[in-house]
C-alpha cells in the first residue's frame, strides 16, 4: 500500500476558476453588443463577425502548428480577439465590397493573432491589445473602408445616404446629429459593436459583477472623458464648446473602456496602476477627439497607454505589509 | 458582532471541516509490541542528544533526550518499554534523523517523578520557563519553535499581548476547534500561566467566526479571568498566520523581517497552550498531541489524541484505514501541509493533521501562461506581486527577487490557490526563497 503517493509542494488545492472560464465570461458579456450590431447592420455584420472569429482561431492554430506549440484555442482568447476585432470594424455593404468583407477580417485577425500576440509569446505576453493592433493595421491598410465614408447607416435610419457618425459630425459640423436615446440604443452610425451603449454597459457590469475586471479602468476612463470634455468646454476651447455629456455614449468609448482597456495582458495589475490607466486613456481620448485630426480617439489612446503599462506597474507596486521606510541606503560594495 | 480580520489580501478556500468538526477527540494508544520512534529533531534548532542506551528500560514520561544547545528541546518517552536501537530513521518531513526506538511493553508504567509538582502558582518566572523547557514543548501548530524561548524574548521587547492562535484557518483541520469545545477550562488556564510570565499583559483567544460554538464556549470560560478575552475573527485564509493574526487582534503591523515580540506580542497555537497547562498544572511532559485525520480517502475521519512516536501506518490501521486508496497524504492542511512519500514514519511534535486525498481530489490541473489578471496580487496577504516573483524565480534572478520583497513571503499559498492559469506561483517562490536565503547565509 501507498507505494505511489503523489508528492508536490504546497498548496495542494486550487480554486475552480480557469482561464477559459474567465474568457468565456468575456464572450458572454460581448453577446448583447454583438447581437445589437447584427440587428442594426444586418447580414454583412454577421458575416464579418463570423469570419473574424474563425480567422482568429485558424491563425492561432496555424501559428501553434508551425511553432510546434500546444494549441491554445481552447482558452477562448483567440475567439475574443476575433470578436473584438469584428466589433471594431464597420459593416460594409455586401454589394459594393464583396471581397473586402472577407479579406479585411482575415488580414486584421492575422495581424492581431500572429504579430501582436503570438510572436511575443502568446496569451498574457502581448504588450498591446491584439484586437486594437489589428484594427490599427486595417486603418492603415484600408483607410477609406475603415473610416468615415464607409460607415453604414443602421437599418432603422431614414437618411441612410448622407449619414456620418455622431463624433464625425461633431468634428465637421459642430453637432452630434444624434440624440442621447439614439446613442443609448445604438441607432447611430459606427462600427459593428460600438453603437449600442446600453448593450455594452450591461456586458461591462456583468464582467465587474463576475469579478473578471475591476471597476477602476472603465469608471476612471469614462469619468475622465466626461470631466475633461467639460473642462475644455468651459474653457471655451473651439472643438469642445458644443460637446456635452452625451459624448460618452457615442463612438467607441464604452466598448474601449469595458472591453479593450481592461485587457489583462496590456493593462496594469496593481490597483493604483489601473486608476492611472483609466485616467490616461480618458485624457488622450479627449485630446484626440477635441484637438486631433480624427473624430475618434479610443483605439489610439488605449494603444498608447498599453505601451506605458510596464512602467506604470513598476511605479505603482503596492506597499507590502510591514513596510518600513528605509532609513539609510546602505552602500553595496 | 464586530469581526476583525487582517489588512490586505486573503482567500476563501472550501473549508472541508464538516467531516470532522462534530467528532469528539478520541484517544488512540499504541499497541503492545509496537515500535515507537522518537526523532531527535522535532523542532527548529539543534537536535536533542539521547541520554539512554540501547537495551535500557524507559518509563512513560521519562526524558530520553536532552536539550544541550540553546535553541533545542528535550524529548520524552510516551510509553514504557525497552530501547531497541538508536539510529537514523525516516521522519514525516521526508528527511532522515537520529532516532531513539522504543518497543512498547503495553504497561504504560509511569516515571514516578511525574505529577509531583503541580503547584505552579508558587513557582517563579524562571522556574515556570524551566518547566516548559523540560517538558519539551515546542510550537505544535507546525513550526516547532521551542516555546520557552518564544515566551522569554529579549528584555528590550516588552510583551503586553499574548494571543492564542485558534483561527484554524487551514481547510479540513478541526483539532483546535475540538480542544476549545472539550478542554475550554484547561486552554484558558494554559493562557493564564503564560500571562503570569509577563505581568500586565492581556490574553486573547482569537477564533474565526466559522466556529460559533467555540467562540461561545471560550467566552463562557473567559468570564472567570479579567485579563483574558475572546476575539471573534472574520473567516478568511491566512488568518492564522502570525503577522496577519497580530494585525487582526491588535491592529499592529509587525515590521518586515521582525518577530512578533518586536510589537509586544506572543502568538501560540491551541495545542501548545494546552501542553503548557499540562506541563505546569499537571506536571506532565509533552507526550501526546491531537491530530485531525481526514480527507475523502479516509474511512473514519475524526480528531484523535495520539502518542508522539507512534507509527502512522499503525495509527491508520487502528482507526479503520482507508475507504479508497489515497493518492496523496499530506502532513498538515491542504494549503501549507507537506505531501508525504511514505507513511511508515512516526507522529512527531509538529504533526497537526493527516489529510488523505483520493486521486480525483489530489490531481492538480496543468500550468498555462500567466494572463496577468492580477488575482494573485489581490490575494497576497503580504502585499507582494506573486506574478513578478514567479518570473524572478524562473529567471533565477536573486537580486530582483529580493528587490521585489520575495523574502517577505509567508508561504501561505494564496497566490497559487487563486491563479486561474494554475501557475505554480507559491511553489516556485518558496523554493527560490530558500535558495536566496541559503546564499545570503553563505555571504
Amino acid at each position: 500500500m501507498n507505494d505511489n503517493l503523489m508528492v508536490s509542494s504546497s498548496p495542494h488545492i486550487r480554486s475552480k476558476e480557469t482561464v477559459s472560464g474567465v474568457m468565456r465570461d468575456v464572450v458572454i458579456a460581448l453577446v448583447p453588443a454583438t447581437v445589437m450590431g447584427i440587428v442594426y447592420f444586418g447580414v454583412t455584420a454577421a458575416i464579418m463577425v463570423a469570419v473574424s472569429i474563425l480567422a482568429a482561431v485558424l491563425w492561432e492554430t496555424l501559428y501553434n502548428k508551425i511553432a510546434k506549440k500546444p494549441n491554445t484555442v481552447k482558452d477562448f482568447s483567440a475567439v475574443i480577439t476575433g470578436l473584438l476585432l469584428a466589433l471594431n470594424m464597420p459593416a460594409l455593404s455586401f454589394s459594393e465590397h464583396p471581397i473586402a468583407i472577407f479579406v479585411m477580417p482575415i488580414v486584421g485577425a492575422g495581424f492581431a493573432i500572429v504579430i501582436a500576440k503570438q510572436i511575443f509569446g502568446g496569451l498574457g505576453q502581448n504588450f498591446i491589445n491584439p484586437a486594437l493592433a489589428g484594427r490599427a493595421f486595417l486603418v492603415a491598410s484600408y483607410p477609406t473602408l475603415m473610416t468615415g465614408a464607409a460607415f453604414k447607416a443602421t437599418n432603422f435610419m431614414a437618411e441612410a445616404e448622407t449619414y456620418a457618425t455622431p463624433l464625425a459630425s461633431m468634428k465637421e459640423g459642430g453637432s452630434y446629429g444624434a440624440t442621447l436615446v439614439q446613442g443609448l440604443i445604438g441607432n447611430t452610425g459606427g462600427t459593428i459593436g460600438e453603437t449600442c451603449a446600453i448593450a455594452l454597459i450591461v456586458g461591462g457590469l456583468y464582467l465587474i459583477y463576475k469579478k473578471v475586471i475591476s471597476w477602476r479602468i472603465p469608471v476612471l476612463y469614462i469619468g475622465t472623458v466626461l470631466v475633461f470634455t467639460y473642462i475644455l468646454k468651459l474653457c471655451g476651447v473651439e472643438g469642445a464648446v458644443s460637446r456635452d455629456y452625451t459624448e460618452i455614449f457615442f463612438g467607441g468609448l464604452m466598448l474601449g473602456a469595458f472591453f479593450m482597456a481592461t485587457d489583462y495582458a496590456s493593462s496594469p495589475v496593481t490597483p493604483l496602476g489601473q486608476l492611472i490607466m483609466g485616467f490616461g486613456c480618458g485624457f488622450i481620448t479627449v485630446l484626440i477627439r477635441v484637438f486631433g485630426g480624427y473624430p475618434e480617439g479610443v483605439s489610439y489612446s488605449i494603444l498608447l497607454m498599453n505601451l506605458c503599462v510596464p512602467l506604470i506597474d513598476r511605479w505603482t507596486t503596492p506597499k507590502k505589509f510591514g513596510y518600513v521606510k528605509p532609513v539609510k541606503v546602505k552602500e553595496v560594495k | 458582532m464586530n469581526l476583525k480580520t487582517f489588512k490586505i489580501g486573503g482567500i476563501h478556500p472550501p473549508e472541508g471541516k464538516e467531516a470532522t468538526e462534530k467528532k469528539p477527540i478520541e484517544i488512540i494508544m499504541p499497541k503492545e509490541g509496537a515500535l515507537m520512534v522518537y526523532p531527535m529533531s522535532q523542532h527548529i534548532g539543534a537536535p536533542a542528544v539521547p541520554i539512554v542506551q540501547k537495551g535500557d528500560r524507559v518509563l512513560l514520561g521519562q526524558k530520553i533526550a536532552e536539550a544541550e544547545a540553546f535553541m533545542c528541546s528535550p524529548i520524552h518517552a510516551s510509553v514504557s518499554g525497552t530501547v531497541k536501537d538508536i539510529k537514523p530513521m525516516l521522519t514525516p518531513g521526508g528527511t532522515m534523523a537520529q532516532s531513539v526506538i522504543v518497543e512498547n511493553d503495553g504497561l504504560f508504567e509511569e516515571d514516578p517523578s511525574l505529577g509531583k509538582n503541580k503547584d505552579w502558582q508558587k513557582l517563579s518566572k524562571e522556574e515556570i520557563l524551566d518547566k516548559i523547557k523540560n517538558a519539551g514543548i515546542v510550537g505544535l501548530g507546525g513550526a516547532g519553535f521551542p516555546t520557552h524561548i518564544k515566551l522569554n524574548p529579549p528584555p528590550t521587547d516588552k510583551i503586553d499581548t499574548i494571543i492564542v492562535n485558534a483561527a484554524e484557518c487551514e481547510p479540513y483541520l478541526t483539532s483546535d476547534h475540538r480542544v476549545m469545545l472539550e478542554k475550554s477550562d484547561r486552554l484558558a488556564m494554559g493562557l493564564k500561566i503564560m500571562l503570569t510570565l509577563h505581568p500586565g499583559a492581556k490574553g486573547y483567544i482569537a477564533i474565526e467566526n466559522n466556529k460559533p460554538d467555540a467562540i461561545e464556549a471560550m467566552s463562557e470560560v473567559c468570564r472567570k479571568y479579567d485579563d483574558i478575552s475572546v476575539v471573534a475573527l472574520l473567516t478568511k485564509y491566512p488568518q492564522g498566520s502570525e503577522k496577519q493574526l497580530i494585525y487582526a487582534v491588535t491592529g499592529r503591523e509587525v515590521k518586515s523581517g521582525k518577530l512578533p515580540a518586536s510589537e509586544g506580542c506572543i502568538v501560540d497555537n491551541v495545542d501548545t497552550v494546552l501542553a503548557v497547562e499540562r506541563a505546569c498544572a499537571q506536571d506532565r511532559p509533552l507526550m501526546r498531541r491531537i491530530v485531525t485525520f481526514t480527507g475523502d480517502a479516509v474511512k473514519n475521519p475524526g480528531n484523535y489524541q495520539v502518542r508522539i512516536g507512534m507509527n502512522i501506518n499503525d495509527f491508520i490501521e487502528q482507526v479503520g484505514g482507508f475507504a479508497e486508496e489515497p493518492a496523496k497524504i499530506i502532513a498538515g492542511g491542504p494549503m501549507m501541509g507537506k505531501a508525504m512519500f511514505s507513511t511508515d514514519v512516526p507522529f512527531v511534535k509538529t504533526s497537526s493533521a493527516l489529510l488523505c486525498l483520493t486521486r480525483k481530489s489530489a490531481e492538480l490541473p496543468p500550468e498555462s501562461n500567466c494572463i496577468r489578471c492580477g488575482k494573485c496580487v489581490g490575494a497576497c496577504p503580504m502585499g507582494l506581486m506573486p506574478l513578478t516573483l514567479n518570473q524572478d524565480a524562473l529567471a533565477g534572478d536573486m537580486a530582483a527577487f529580493e528587490a521585489h520583497d520575495g523574502l517577505d513571503c509567508i508561504m501561505c499559498g494564496s497566490c497559487s490557490f487563486t491563479c486561474p492559469a494554475k501557475r505554480h506561483l507559491a511553489q516556485t517562490i518558496i523554493a527560490f526563497r530558500g535558495e536566496v536565503m541559503a546564499s545570503k547565509r553563505k555571504k
